[in-house]
C-alpha cells in the first residue's frame, strides 16, 4: 500500500527538520549549561571538559549540532515569514536554500575547528 | 483561562522569543566559528564574558528567550505525538522552563564571574 | 503502451483489502474512467462516488497512488506511470464502503469553525458597497472558491494526529468570513478557530497547499487567522 507519497513535498520536510532539530537541541541544552557551569569551580575543571572535546568524534558530533541549530533557525524563518509576510510559491525554493544555508555554516564550522 | 486564550498567548510567546532567538542565534553561531579557530580553551572563553556586562546582557536575554521557547515548543510535540494528559504535559513544561533558567543562568553568572585565575 | 492496466482497489470499510482489476487501456483515460469500467463491466458491487466527472464538483476525490486527487481530473498516463494504479477512499474519513467516505466530520467541522454567515443587515437596508480593491476583499477572494471536496483535509497531517483539528477548508472558510465586512459574527468566530483544534495546531506544512485543486492556500489563511486571534486575545475579545 503506497503509504507517505501526500508528504513528499519541501514543506513538510521543513516542518520535520525543524521538529526534529528543535527537539535534540532542547535535549542538549541542560548538558551545555553544565558544562559551560563547570567554570565556576575553576577554569581548569571547564578546559578538562574542552580537552575532552578535541577528538575527531567530538568535532564531528559538534558540527552536527552546529548544523542543527542553523538548520531550526533557517526552519524557525521559514515559519515567521509564512505567518506574518505570507505564502508564495518562491517559499518552496527558500525551505532549499534555508538547508543548504544550515549545511554552509555547519562546513564553516567544520573547517574552523578541524 | 479557555484553551482559545491558553492556545493563542502560547503562540505570541513563541513567536516574540522566535524573534529573538533569531537574533541571538546569528550572533550565538558567528561568535562559535570566530571561537573555535585555533581550538577552544577556558581561558579564552572566560577572557570574553568575564566581568563584560554587554555579554551578561546577551546571554541573559538568550536564556530568557529560550526558557519560554524550548518548552512551548516541547509542549507542541507531547501534545501531538503522546497520549500525555494536559496537566502532566504542563508539569513537563513548567520543569523544563525552571531547568533551563537555572542551569542557564548559572552558567551566565559563573562565567561573568569566573576569571579571578 | 501496453493495452492493459493493473489496478488495485480498496474493498471493505475501516476492515478490508486491496483487490486488484485488470482494464483496458483508453487515450485520454482518467481515473474515474477506470473505476467506472470496473464497476460497470467487472464487478457491480464496487461502490464509489462522482457527479460531474469534469472537475468541478469535488464528490470523486479519492486517493490515488498516496495522494487525495480528483479522480476525473487524473490522467491515468500522468500518475501510473510503471503501469500500476492503486485507488482507495480518501484518508482522515470514515470509510463507508469501498471508495466513498462519511463526509460528517468535514462538514460538521465547517459548522465549528463558524464557517456560517453572521447577517447584520435586512431587506430594507441598502446593499454594500464593498469595491473590487477592497484588501479584504481581496483576502477573502483568495479563499471563496472552496468547493468543499475533502481533498485538503485528507491530505493534512494535523488532521491525522488530531482528530478534533478544525481543518484546512473549515478554517480558510472561516478566514474569508472574517473578512466579509458585512458578517457580524467575528467575536465568536476567532474564539471558534483559536484553541488546539483551531489555527494553532497548524505548522504550515503545507499539504493542503500541494493538494487543492483549486489551488487555494488554505495555510495563507490559517496564517491569517493566527494574526486575528493574537490581535484579539491582546485586547481582551478572546
Amino acid at each position: 500500500m503506497k503509504t507517505g507519497a501526500h508528504r513528499n513535498h519541501a514543506h513538510y520536510w521543513a516542518f520535520l527538520l525543524h521538529r526534529i532539530s528543535g527537539l535534540l537541541l532542547a535535549l542538549f541544552l541542560p548538558a551545555h549549561f553544565y558544562v559551560l557551569g563547570l567554570s565556576i569551580e575553576s577554569a581548569a575543571a571547564l578546559d578538562g571538559f574542552l580537552n575532552w572535546t578535541t577528538s575527531p568524534l567530538m568535532k564531528a558530533a559538534e558540527t552536527a549540532l552546529v548544523i542543527l541549530l542553523a538548520a531550526h533557525l533557517t526552519g524557525g524563518l521559514r515559519l515567521l515569514a509564512l505567518e506574518f509576510i505570507g505564502t508564495r510559491e518562491s517559499s518552496k525554493a527558500a525551505v532549499a536554500i534555508g538547508a543548504g544555508i544550515a549545511v554552509c555554516v555547519g562546513l564553516l564550522f567544520l573547517l574552523n575547528v578541524a | 483561562m479557555s484553551s482559545a486564550r491558553v492556545e493563542t498567548k502560547l503562540w505570541v510567546w513563541q513567536r516574540l522569543s522566535a524573534a529573538v532567538l533569531a537574533l541571538c542565534v546569528i550572533v550565538h553561531l558567528a561568535v562559535i566559528v570566530m571561537a573555535v579557530q585555533g581550538g577552544l580553551s577556558a581561558a579564552e572563553i572566560i577572557g570574553r564574558v568575564s566581568g563584560n556586562y554587554v555579554w551578561l546582557a546577551f546571554y541573559s536575554v538568550f536564556v530568557l528567550a529560550v526558557s519560554l521557547h524550548a518548552p512551548i515548543g516541547v509542549r507542541t510535540i507531547l501534545k501531538e505525538s503522546t497520549d500525555l494528559s494536559p496537566k502532566l504535559i504542563h508539569a513537563i513544561m513548567a520543569l523544563l522552563c525552571l531547568v533551563i533558567l537555572a542551569m542557564g543562568f548559572r552558567a551566565v553568572f559563573g562565567l561573568f564571574n569566573a576569571g579571578g585565575m | 503502451m501496453k493495452n492493459t492496466i493493473k489496478v488495485k482497489v480498496w474493498r471493505g470499510n475501516e476492515e478490508g483489502r486491496f483487490e486488484e482489476f485488470e482494464v483496458p487501456r483508453q487515450p485520454s483515460q482518467t481515473v474515474l474512467d477506470v473505476v467506472t469500467y470496473i464497476q460497470r463491466n467487472i464487478d457491480p458491487t464496487l461502490s464509489y462516488r462522482f457527479a460531474c466527472r469534469v472537475g468541478v464538483c469535488g464528490s470523486c476525490a479519492m486517493t490515488v497512488n498516496g495522494r487525495p486527487r480528483w479522480t476525473c481530473r487524473t490522467h491515468v498516463d500522468k500518475v501510473a506511470q510503471d503501469g500500476t494504479l492503486e485507488v482507495s477512499p480518501l484518508r482522515n474519513l470514515t470509510v463507508v464502503k469501498d471508495l466513498a467516505c462519511d463526509m460528517t466530520d468535514f462538514f460538521d467541522k465547517q459548522n465549528r469553525a463558524e464557517g456560517k454567515f453572521h447577517p447584520t443587515k435586512t431587506r430594507n437596508d441598502d446593499f454594500a458597497y464593498i469595491l473590487p480593491d477592497d484588501k479584504q476583499r481581496k483576502q477573502a477572494a483568495l479563499g471563496i472558491e472552496c468547493i468543499g471536496c475533502g481533498v485538503c483535509y485528507s491530505a493534512c497531517d494535523i488532521v491525522e494526529w488530531n482528530k478534533d483539528y478544525l481543518g484546512p477548508a473549515a478554517l480558510n472558510r472561516a478566514w474569508t468570513l472574517i473578512n466579509d465586512v458585512r458578517d457580524g459574527g467575528n467575536k465568536e468566530r476567532l474564539a471558534a478557530v483559536a484553541g488546539d483544534a483551531g489555527c494553532h495546531a497548524c505548522h504550515s506544512q503545507q499539504g493542503c497547499v500541494e493538494h487543492c485543486p483549486k489551488h487555494i492556500s488554505p495555510t495563507r489563511s490559517i496564517a491569517g487567522l493566527k494574526r486575528a486571534t493574537a490581535m484579539a486575545a491582546l485586547k481582551g475579545e478572546i
